[in-house]
């Protein structure tokens, strides 16, 4: 010790002072070091992508080859869900933080094959082939991450979807062993058959701590609203069979029956309803004289006949949907890809994606009780409600039903929505197919709002040289008494308007607005000086004799059209020099649905000078061309959204026989 | 001493060597772990989870369904009885703790308990009490009714409160009908006191179900309860006040983006997201400004930003920070819900709740997220950067949604009550009960009465959200009051030329004529069918009746003596395809507020603008005649009928209050007016106006 530190405290002389055999010795001791180092570095730091593909080729070969874990019979168990538990109480949401894209990240374990301390799997199916595409479908998901830490729900790759295929003390023991758990905290476990024998509980059994439970079959009792996730119990036919799209209609049934497993109560109570009302109901049951297998899970029988399962569904108006041992029943995914509109009769049933679907829409819900007035109460629904039903169920099934990843990725969405809520899908978002998406109107002005006089409307004329008419358009309009401001677009760049002095003086703020480029979708700008929610458009050559005459728009409308038209549209327009205002039409009225409403009367709309070679309206290939825009407008919208008006609107006492100078807009209508 | 400190060397670095070899071979298998990760990500970016292609079991064997024979020792009914006893108390649920067969006899009636003498009843409550009295939902017979409403004032249950109503223990228990509170209402705003502010109302609310503010999630019996809003004594009984959007700007934003004006708690429930206000406040467009100048004894707690916070707060005015603001801060108070929530919504200022855990009002109907923006007390700093991310049009929908909301359900008391009662009613009527669309897009829930029909298609207010049109033809009601004479009765040629209209499907004349009906082959021969019903018992209100033999969507309205033209019915249809929601008509009307006498008046009178277009002559959807019939109260079809008139100011009354739009004037020829203004109506200048507007 004492040596060593006499050495040392003598430090750079150490070497030199050294014998040359010794320093040999030494440099090649530290060379090793420091190779040492230098090694574990580039081990550490070295691209891996050549060598690391061998070993991710063989990991995609087969289940088989996943990691055993064996579960020490004194592992922890993770406490029973807590019924308490809400999104703001056992939900680590600094996980998810602020994110731009306003999307929550979603990690997958790497998948383990648990056995207990005998070797004996916690599973008998181990992973099956519906959580395995769950999970594939979500990794290829924008949800996906494979980073851990960034990761803000955590999905384990045990599969739990069916209880009785697990052993469940050891299940979630392996959950509890997982590397992230921390108290189930952001887990999200997906569960469709849950419970035993003999009660059937309505949730899964598996303790699980404060792990989110996306489960098939949730009463009203086990479900945390707004915190887990009611979800459908997949049909495996729904890969299997293909069925058609029916037109929606009038069936040869109108109510049928299909399920096999029914308690012997309601299939009697069935049996009554069949006798009182017939051939309109069809019940089926097992057939008996089928060797068993999983063919015969696709035929059913009654009395002798046999039919073919699902195809039978499409027959009938209505399907019932009995609760059996669960709550949540597969043959609700069939009867609404049969486009049949579920009749559900379960008690306390939480309906699959009740958070976000409205089941009311597309099935109709009975209390168990009420099973024998069912007849009655299907009757009384109108035929067309029926209609939209059927097409609404078809729907349904597409979107949210269709398959592993539809029901895998709803739910993520669900859940997506409940952390930014700012950013969610809207209730009819999620309820309107896509035909009603397209037909129907849909504008974040839809308050039936009449906009005051007070604030006035603002006019906006779009000019290139003609001062002369300019000047004389400004002053007419200056006489209206609602006009809050003039703003002239000056569209002409060679130049420059007129100086100050020269301008009509008016009473209103006048703004000129020199543009960059001659371009007549100037005029629907949304020009920031525009400050009142009403717009008048027009031009320059158009003399208005009377301030009555108006032709509104709106100002949002303006906005949409620079920001919402079609690019294609607004470059075309600029391209041709014409054609601005029947885009504008076809904008209002694509936003609308409806036709734009005529005010005026007036035949003379221009001035007496301007000829047919200034007038830009009066060209002579101007009606053509103008068809062509209709033409290529149609096009684009995908539609033609222009509707056909055969009225106007005209002042109240127009042209009645009532003494002008008490009419509010006596100068309109003289032609 | 060399050998010594060479073998001392070398050890170390042996030492050194053994170290590093330890740690990289530690390290070795994490970053290898790492690597397959990033290698994925790398390689693979498409399939990180290995899409494993062994053939694998299904989750569900095909025969599991089969063989689970299901609780072969209890029934279906057996188990139903044991959810009853089984699920009580805090687990209820409609299935469990309500008795649906009181609803099935008479359909949903809510009966009130008498006032007792010597009970001191609030103002509020009281409200609330003559709201559902006066609703066509009241019974005065406990034994028709199927839901129940105490008299005993409920509505603060916060002991320190003057209002606060002692021993309600044993006052609700010697209730005759009290029955365990089973298919009893409880309205509730306050509950719980200093300081942790329980949810518990302080006595024993048995099976009854909560009408409750402040709700919060945990305590919230989904589809039992009902989240109601918290409202002050000022709000109006009836009627209540528009919002306050009175036109759009575009772009939507305005001088502030998020203020908030109000107390501030320095400890206990609800003080932390209060107190870390500041750290957001920014004084330009973020103004959130708290006060510790509440209670008694504020001095003695106040810390050391009390004086500056106080100094800030006066600065501003919170009327004009509320109209100013495109966004509204609502943070919790001591209790879930807070006074806030209101003001901003109908300030058209887009609430931006900091509430965890509050279910909001009529959570179980109204979708939020389409009026509000739903914070969370723990990310309270990105609380700014959210707000700012949303979108322009995501702004102006979310205003205009908070305009809906208010006027729909939270204006005045009778709102919010009816509300409340309507849900319930739904939820009793399940298969006929309103959907989301109906309750979250104009004209609202209580406008929108599922018992007319299910279609959504057969309301006039759906057509453009449906993408659909009303039916191409209309149905021509005559109301006949005088009897047939001679073959030239204007009833005939008015039959004739509305028989010619292409747009016709059918003529009732309805025959409320005290004469006997006239014989068949006395009615003009028309192409369309003429339906003649004869009225009961001949009132007024009868023209309006919802008959089943009406099976277009249009209706067109007539008087015996109204003279039209075949044109002029075509043309009023086609306008009315453009307008179904509203009445398209030929006689106009308006009203005015006539200052010497202090009333409205009615004026028939040549005037530059109208509020009203006769019925005598007008076409409307025949869901106003469903409304007008089981919407309105019985008082005033009663007077209607008794005056025998006004039944068409009341229909304009009624669709103008659905609508919130004017009817629409047609032109017309000359010698309607003629004979309008000639005989039948009498007293048309200076008339009373029955009622303000519901």
């Amino acid at each position: 010790m004492y040596a060593s530190g006499k050495y040392s405290s003598r430090g750079p002389a150490l070497i030199p002072r050294m014998k040359t055999k010794h320093r040999i010795y030494y440099i090649a001791l530290f060379s090793v070091v420091l190779l040492g180092l230098i090694a574990t570095g580039m081990f550490q730091f070295w691209p891996h992508s050549i060598e690391s593909s061998a070993e991710w080729t063989l990991e995609k070969g087969s289940v088989h080859d996943a990691p055993l874990i064996r579960l020490p019979a004194s592992s922890p168990i993770p406490e029973r869900g807590d019924l308490s538990c809400r999104m703001h109480t056992c939900f680590d949401v600094y996980r998810c933080g602020y994110n731009p894209k306003n999307k929550i990240k979603v990690y997958i374990y790497a998948l383990q094959r648990f056995v207990d301390e005998f070797g004996v799997p916690i599973s008998s199916t181990g992973l099956s082939r519906e959580y395995n595409d769950l999970l594939s479908a979500i990794s290829d998901s924008d949800f996906y991450t494979d980073d851990v830490t960034r990761a803000c729900l955590f999905i384990p790759s045990i599969d739990v979807l069916n209880q009785n295929s697990l052993r469940i003390r050891e299940t979630a023991q392996a959950l509890a062993m997982l590397p992230r758990w921390d108290k189930g905290m952001n887990h999200l476990l997906f569960n469709m058959l849950p419970g035993g024998p003999p009660d059937y509980n309505t949730a899964l059994d598996v303790p699980r701590d404060r792990a989110l439970l996306a489960g098939g079959g949730f009463s009203t009792w086990t479900y945390r609203q707004g915190y887990d996730v009611s979800i459908p119990v997949y049909s495996p036919l729904s890969a299997d069979v293909q069925l058609p799209e029916r037109q929606p209609g009038p069936r040869r049934y109108f109510i049928l029956s299909s399920q096999t497993a029914i308690h012997r109560e309601y299939r009697a109570e069935l049996e009554r309803l069949k006798e009182e009302n017939g051939e309109a109901l069809l019940l089926l049951d097992k057939c008996s004289n089928l060797s068993q297998g999983a063919a015969s899970a696709r035929k059913r029988c009654c009395k002798g006949q046999v039919y073919d399962y699902p195809q039978i569904l499409q027959e009938s108006s209505f399907c019932v949907v009995l609760r059996g041992a669960r709550l949540g029943q597969a043959a609700l995914s069939d009867v609404l890809q049969a486009g049949c509109v579920p009749v559900i009769l379960a008690d306390s049933y939480i309906l699959p994606f009740s958070e976000v679907l409205d089941w009311k829409r597309a099935s109709v819900v009975i209390p168990e009780e009420k099973l024998s007035e069912m007849y009655t109460i299907l009757k009384s629904i109108p035929h067309r409600q029926v209609e939209e039903m059927q097409r609404q169920a078809r729907w349904f099934w597409e979107a949210y039903f269709s398959s592993m990843k539809a029901i895998g990725l709803t739910t993520l969405q669900i859940i997506n929505d409940r952390i930014y809520p700012y950013a969610a899908r809207t209730y009819e978002q999620w309820n309107n197919p896509p035909v009603v998406k397209w037909s129907s109107v849909n504008s974040p002005l839809f308050l039936p709002l009449i906009p005051p006089r007070a604030p006035g409307f603002t006019a906006v004329v779009l000019t290139y040289d003609r001062i002369e008419s300019l000047f004389r358009v400004i002053t007419e309009i200056s006489k209206v008494p609602s006009l809050a401001k003039l703003l002239i677009v000056w569209n002409n760049q060679n130049k420059s308007p007129p100086e100050e002095s020269l301008w009509p003086k008016v009473g209103v703020p006048l703004k000129v607005v020199r543009t960059k480029e001659n371009k007549l979708s100037n005029r629907f700008f949304p020009y920031d000086e525009i400050e009142t929610e009403a717009v008048l458009a027009i031009d320059d050559d158009i003399i208005m004799l009377t301030s009555d005459e108006l032709q509104f728009g709106y100002e949002y409308f303006n906005y949409l059209y620079t920001y919402k038209m079609p690019g294609d549209i607004k470059n075309w327009v600029d391209a041709h020099m014409n054609c601005e205002d029947i885009a504008m039409n076809f904008l209002v009225a694509n936003i609308t649905g409806k036709a734009p409403i005529k005010v005026t009367p007036r035949k003379k709309f221009k001035c007496p000078e301007c000829t047919a070679i200034d007038g830009l309206s009066l060209d002579q290939t101007h009606m053509v061309e103008r068809s062509e825009c209709i033409n290529k407008f149609a096009s684009v919208f995908g539609t033609m959204p222009l509707k056909v008006v055969e009225h106007r609107a005209d002042p109240v006492l127009y042209k009645d026989d009532f003494p002008e100078k008490l009419k509010s807009f006596p100068n309109i209508g003289s032609l | 001493m060399q050998a010594k400190k060479r073998y001392l060397i070398l050890l170390s670095a042996g030492a050194c060597l053994a170290l590093l070899f330890y740690l990289g071979g530690v390290e070795l298998p994490a970053a290898r772990r790492s690597r397959q990760d990033r290698s994925r990500s790398g390689y693979r970016p498409e399939q990180p989870w290995p899409h494993y292609s062994d053939p694998l079991h299904a989750f569900l064997p095909w025969d599991q369904t089969d063989t689970e024979d299901y609780n072969l020792h209890i029934s279906p009914t057996q188990k139903r009885d044991v959810n009853r006893s089984v699920y009580r108390g805090k687990r209820c649920r409609m299935d469990s703790c309500f008795d649906f067969s009181l609803c099935q006899k008479n359909g949903f009636k809510v009966y009130v308990y008498p006032q007792q003498k010597g009970e001191k009843i609030s103002e509020s409550y009281q409200n609330i009490l003559s709201t559902i009295e006066g609703s066509r939902f009241y019974t005065s017979d406990p034994g028709q009714a199927c839901l129940f409403v105490l008299s005993l004032d409920t509505l603060d249950r916060d002991q320190l409160s003057p209002q606060y109503v002692h021993n309600l223990k044993t006052k609700v228990q010697s209730l005759p009908l009290w029955n365990d509170g089973r298919n009893h209402l409880i309205f509730n705003l306050y509950s719980g006191t200093w300081p942790d502010y329980t949810e518990d109302l302080g006595f024993d609310i048995g099976q009854a179900m909560l009408a409750k503010a402040s709700i919060g999630s945990e305590n919230f019996r989904p589809n039992f309860d009902v989240s109601i809003p918290l409202f002050s004594k000022e709000h109006p009984r009836t009627g209540g006040e528009r919002g306050f959007l009175k036109y759009n700007s575009i772009p939507p934003f305005r001088k502030y983006m998020l203020v908030f004006k109000g107390k501030r708690y320095l400890t206990g429930i609800g003080s932390d997201t209060r107190n870390a206000l500041y750290h957001v406040h920014n004084g330009e467009d973020v103004v959130l400004l708290t006060t510790c100048k509440h209670g008694k004894d504020w001095q003695k707690h106040k810390d050391a930003r009390c004086d500056k916070d106080n100094a800030e707060y006066d600065k501003y005015d919170y009327k004009e920070m509320l109209h100013n603001s495109t966004f509204c801060l609502v943070p919790r108070g001591r209790r879930l819900g807070s006074f806030r929530f209101l003001e901003a919504l109908q300030a058209a200022c887009v609430p931006v709740m900091l509430s965890n855990g509050w279910e909001l009002p009529f959570s179980e109907i109204i979708d939020w997220n389409t009026a509000a923006v739903i914070g969370d007390e723990r990310l309270l700093l990105q609380i700014p950067t959210t707000v700012r991310s949303i979108h322009q049009d995501k702004i102006l929908s979310l205003r205009q949604q908070t305009q809906f909301l208010w006027e729909a359900y939270f204006s005045s008391v009778e709102k919010i009550v009816l509300t409340t009662l309507e849900i319930i009613q739904d939820r009793v009527l399940e298969h006929g009960s309103r959907s989301s669309l109906m309750w979250n897009s104009h004209p609202g829930g209580l406008f929108a009465l599922p018992q007319y029909s299910g279609y959504l298609g057969d309301f006039p207010f759906y057509y453009a959200t449906l993408g659909i049109k009303p039916y191409p033809k209309f149905t021509a009601v005559i109301h006949a009051v005088s009897p047939l004479v001679s073959q030239s009765q204007p009833i005939l040629k008015l039959l004739v030329a509305v028989a010619k209209s292409q747009y016709c499907a059918q003529i009732i004349v309805l025959w409320n004529c005290d004469k006997p009906l006239p014989a068949k082959h006395r009615w003009p021969a028309t192409s369309v069918p003429v339906i003649v019903i004869e009225g009961e018992n001949k009132v007024m209100s009868s023209r309006f009746l919802p008959y089943e033999s009406i099976v277009t969507d249009a209706v067109l309205s007539l008087d015996e003596d109204t003279v039209l033209s075949t044109t002029e019915v075509d043309f009023a249809f086609t306008v009315w395809q453009s307008f179904p929601e509203r009445i398209v008509g030929y006689p106009a009307r308006s009203h005015f507020w006539d200052s010497n006498k202090e009333r409205w008046g009615y004026t028939s009178k040549w005037t530059n603008d109208y509020s009203m277009v006769l019925t005598g002559a007008a076409m409307f959807h025949r869901y106003y005649h469903f409304l007008y019939t089981h919407y309105l109260p019985s008082s005033l079809k009663n007077m209607v009928d008794q005056l025998a008139n006004c039944e068409d100011i009341l229909m304009n009354f009624l669709v103008s209050a659905v609508t919130k739009l004017p009817p629409i004037k047609i032109t017309q020829k000359k010698q309607y007016k003629e004979t309008m203004m000639g005989q039948v109506r009498k007293h048309q200048s200076n008339f009373i106006i029955i009622t303000n507007r519901p």
